[in-house]
């Protein structure tokens, strides 16, 4: 794949090059259009394509910056009851986190470990902080330093949301990453 | 007159004080089926104007709010008697009761002080059991009224009274995102609620020094969990802990001089106690699990904790000297939270029998025959905390929607709510003796 791309960008080049004598040449002079028609064609087909090459290369590339960025802007992790390990369907996001980490070595976050307020306060403050320490750590082995990570737990005591429904426990446990202060 | 040394209270450190937290009022939702009839006759005011305190209506209140008796209504008494010559056995006893109080209050000549004469009878025995007089100032009516409550309560039960006590509870109140915590302290029964702190982050874990002249709770106000023990009487305070990680749950030794705690500066929550003379710090727990909640028994040599090292929380009990701990609880799916009346026998602490039934309940565990008596029967009760006589446990749960404070007999025969007007509260706190 990386070889056919390199291969159509050279060509592309030529066909360019090409294209751009033949304009310079060709100047105004009409009779000899219908000569270079032809050689001309060409060139503009192959401009056309490299163009589209490009603009695909760069459409691949934002949507890849966008993805990143999607994940980047996702900043809060979902737990099942009890539990302290993260779900399974959240290991990409949080591993370009790890590497946006990783390339911004002054970059700084609080992970802030979050319990649903049934069982007792203080269990569900250690319960916070295992979350947090989860996510952490993942982010260690995926590239980003510990001192770059701060975690704190606040237990059953800042819930997202209210109410003693099985949806409002769901959005209370979970694990917020922040910019550190 | 011992009792004129105990009411001198000083209060006048709550002047500066905000008052801002709403009173509590107590509901019984749940009584006994024989309560014991006293008449508390509304005390005669011999001065001038008004007094701002009912005192017979307040000792009828307490009487009534522990469940085991009931008060006479004023509509149905024959006569008002403010002292013993005036008290007739027969009209009392022709309404059934059992107990009579009565008293009066007059101002003592040249000052603020009011005399508070008060006697209290036997009426199947046809008999006054004692009588004495109290001095205080007007604002001390309520005082008062609990010291007489204490005496009253002592003299049918053979119990002493914990009317006199206090507690602290916290408050959330405002919208996710914009919420005002407090830390409040009031009268066993909610009233005369005063904030000791207030913050935009969260507030946990009130707990007493064994005298009431301290305080200890955990603070976010630095944006992590830290330790705090606050002096009553001078307002100041100081951070104790500065640990990496988790700081939380500060509870001290019976005799005072040690302060257990919880600390994650090591990876994962442990129990550690804090000398408070020498500042030494000792960790009872080693475990890469949760440890946490720790509560002292009365010889202050051994901790309470909550551990999930085997998979879920229960309730374990560890020596000072650091010996390998002991399990207590095997029956439950979650047990937490745990703490000793002062029988040093029954265990409180917050069960959930099953994985299927899914509700919180304050119960207690009694060491010597294992049985487990189920105190509650709401589902997201928790923070059980004792009364200093170890005849009530005061916890939060859940009502409507919001976190409000309940009561319970240490039979569960009896209950009362101290509702709030608005916001959640939570963490109960019963004070020692403070008299």
């Amino acid at each position: 794949m990386g070889m056919q791309i390199n291969n159509m960008f050279r060509t592309a080049a030529l066909a360019l090059t090409i294209a751009g004598l033949a304009a310079c040449s060709s100047t105004s002079d009409t009779e000899e259009m219908p000569m270079e028609t032809n050689d001309t064609a060409a060139a503009d087909a192959a401009a056309a394509a490299a163009r589209a090459e490009q603009q695909r290369l760069e459409r691949e590339r934002m949507e890849r910056e966008r993805e990143e960025q999607a994940a980047l802007n996702t900043t809060v992790f979902y737990f099942d009851f009890d539990v302290a390990e993260f779900q399974p369907s959240d290991r990409e996001t949080l591993i370009v986190h790890a590497r946006n980490l990783a390339s911004n070595p002054n970059r700084r976050v609080r992970l802030e470990g979050h319990a649903d307020e049934r069982g007792t306060r203080e269990y569900n403050l250690a319960l916070g902080e295992r979350r947090a320490n989860s996510i952490r750590d993942f982010l260690i082995v995926n590239g980003a330093s510990r001192s770059q990570l701060e975690t704190v737990s606040y237990g059953e005591e800042q819930p997202a949301v209210r109410g003693q429904t099985e949806d409002a426990y769901r959005q209370n446990r979970r694990v917020e990453i922040r910019p550190a202060g | 007159m011992k009792r004129h040394s105990l009411l001198v209270l000083v209060l006048t450190w709550f002047f500066s004080a905000t008052i801002h937290a709403a009173e509590l009022n107590i509901e019984i939702t749940r009584g006994v089926d024989n309560p014991i009839p006293v008449a508390v006759v509304p005390f005669a005011w011999e001065g001038d104007g008004m007094l701002d305190e009912d005192i017979a209506q307040i000792i009828g209140n307490n009487l009534e709010q522990v469940g085991e008796f009931r008060a006479l209504s004023r509509a149905n008494m024959l006569s008002m008697p403010r002292e013993e010559r005036e008290v007739h056995y027969r009209d009392w006893r022709i309404l059934a009761q059992q107990y009579l109080v009565v008293g009066k209050i007059s101002r003592v000549p040249g000052g603020q002080m009011v005399q508070v004469q008060w006697e209290f009878f036997d009426i199947n025995r046809e008999r006054k059991v004692l009588g004495e007089v109290l001095t205080g100032s007007v604002s001390q009516l309520r005082d008062i009224a609990h010291e007489i409550s204490d005496v009253v309560y002592q003299e049918i039960t053979g119990r002493r009274g914990a009317f006199a006590t206090k507690i602290m509870y916290v408050s959330a109140e405002g919208a996710i995102g914009d919420t005002t915590y407090r830390l409040h302290y009031a009268d066993y029964d909610g009233r005369r609620a005063q904030v000791l702190l207030e913050s935009r982050e969260p507030i946990m874990s009130p707990a007493w020094s064994p005298d009431g002249s301290q305080i200890a709770y955990v603070s976010f106000e630095t944006d992590l969990p830290r330790i705090y023990i606050q002096d009553l009487a001078t307002g100041q305070r100081r951070q104790v802990t500065n640990f990496p990680g988790i700081n939380s749950s500060p509870v001290w030794s019976p005799d005072g001089s040690k302060l257990a705690m919880v600390l994650s500066k090591d990876g994962s929550p442990d129990v550690y106690v804090l000398d408070l003379a020498t500042d030494q710090l000792m960790q009872i727990t080693d475990h890469p699990r949760a440890e946490t909640e720790p509560a002292w028994t009365l010889d202050s040599q051994n901790v309470l904790f909550t551990s999930d090292r085997t998979g879920q929380p229960q309730i374990y009990q560890a020596d000072l000297s650091g010996g390998f701990p002991e399990r207590l609880t095997f029956d439950c799916f979650y047990c937490a939270k745990a703490q000793f009346l002062p029988d040093g026998v029954n265990m409180v602490h917050v069960r959930r029998a099953t994985r299927q039934d899914n509700t919180y309940s304050i119960a207690i565990l009694n060491m010597e025959t294992g049985r487990v008596i189920t105190l509650t029967d709401t589902a997201l009760d928790e923070s059980p905390s004792v009364a200093p006589n170890g005849s009530m446990i005061m916890y939060g749960t859940t009502f409507n929607g919001r976190g409000v404070l309940d009561a319970v007999s240490i039979d569960g025969r009896v209950k009362f709510r101290l509702p709030s007007p608005q916001g959640d509260v939570r963490e109960p706190s019963w004070s020692p003796y403070l008299n």
